[in-house]
């Protein structure tokens, strides 16, 4: 339940910013997680209000959009948006193929 | 409450929180939810570029400069509970003595210093994490193991992270190296369903080789998911107990005492 850190860090850093813009509410907070993240949007979810409480993000939305990783398959040579990293080409079944991306984790903006 | 998750968090919060996480499967009370998001009134937005994990990753950066002045290279430990990680820390230890190379080694666990206690009977400078709820290490806590701890010079520091395959994996903690260990004792699958701890090491070990003929570990579909994982980390298979394949682990090793970051 790493998640519950990685929410920890996640109002840290979101109070800090809001701090830093004079800000004393912060209606919503947009983060971008990469699709190959290990992390479990739900329990993120589940965490963030509990650590919101009693600080400048309390009551906040947080609102999360999944960042594809790219796959390129060195075989047939297809493209594809990879899910996991255990994906195989969708055009010739082909495992393991080249992924990039995906790993992100990071906030992008409040909105007060 | 959430009938997802089960949570019970204010309504405000939870309900745009939900219809993120889980689309609009959720029943409850997303009218409400919208409404407010949707409420007049100007919203001002401030845009940040902020990684979600830079506090640790600054005290990962103060950690790799500690070891790199010291010219010492750091291993960070990840298995399941159970793979051998400290039985496997106690043989190379000794091995590492023999061959008079410097070392020192944080336990991470999530209660009790029973592991501290083994390793500090091979002589060498040992201290205990204790992490209580959390389930992996993170750089902060090893930064403050390191003040109690006699860092070699030119030596190895070994970090034995707690035994869990997934939420170490995106805590750095200075570390050069980062050794994943799976045991033939558990499934053959194991990289398949915990594919980030194999794809971020630098080394995997499978460990408990002597237990091979009497479990249904295939290892040659484990060699194949790994090498498709991750085709660079060199693989060992070794058993700690009877001491097989310790002899290619120890040299690998100490070959990277004088390996520059």
């Amino acid at each position: 339940m790493h998640e519950l850190s990685i929410a920890c860090s996640l109002v840290k850093a979101a109070v800090d910013e809001a701090t830093r813009h004079g800000v004393t509410h912060i209606a919503k907070v947009d983060v971008v997680l990469g699709a190959l993240a290990g992390v479990e949007m739900d329990a993120l979810m589940f965490c963030f209000p509990a650590v919101a409480r009693g600080t400048l993000l309390e009551g906040a939305r947080l609102e999360v959009e999944i960042e594809p990783a790219r796959g390129h398959c060195g075989g047939c040579g297809a493209d594809s948006e990879v899910r996991d990293f255990m994906s195989a080409c969708p055009s010739c079944g082909a495992w393991p193929i080249g992924i990039e991306g995906g790993r992100e984790m990071r906030l992008r903006a409040l909105e007060v | 409450m959430c009938g997802t998750c089960g949570c019970g968090s204010p309504v405000s919060a939870h309900d745009h929180a939900h219809a993120d996480a889980h689309g609009h499967v959720h029943g409850h009370d997303h009218a409400r939810g919208h409404a407010k998001a949707k409420a007049p009134g100007p919203r001002t937005v401030i845009e940040i570029e902020h990684a979600l994990l830079a506090e640790n990753d600054r005290h990962a950066a103060l950690n790799r400069g500690l070891f790199n002045r010291r010219h010492t290279r750091a291993f960070n430990f990840i298995s399941s509970p159970g793979a051998g990680k400290t039985t496997l820390l106690e043989k190379t230890l000794t091995a590492l003595r023999a061959r008079q190379v410097g070392c020192a080694v944080i336990e991470g666990d999530q209660a009790t210093d029973l592991d501290s206690q083994r390793i500090a009977r091979t002589g060498v400078s040992v201290f205990q994490i204790e992490t209580g709820r959390s389930c992996h290490l993170d750089a902060q806590q090893v930064q403050h193991a390191l003040s109690h701890l006699d860092v070699p010079e030119r030596g190895l520091l070994f970090i034995e992270n707690v035994g869990n395959l997934i939420c170490p994996t995106e805590f750095k903690l200075g570390e050069h190296e980062r050794v994943t260990i799976v045991s033939v004792a558990e499934g053959h699958d194991k990289p398949a369903k915990y594919p980030l701890a194999f794809r971020n090491a630098t080394a995997i070990v499978i460990s408990k080789m002597d237990l091979l003929p009497h479990v249904d570990f295939d290892i040659v579909e484990a060699r194949r998911l790994i090498a498709g994982l991750n085709p660079k980390a060199p693989v060992f298979e070794l058993s700690a107990r009877e001491g097989d394949g310790m002899d290619d682990w120890v040299s690998w090793l100490q070959r990277r005492v004088h390996t520059e970051s």
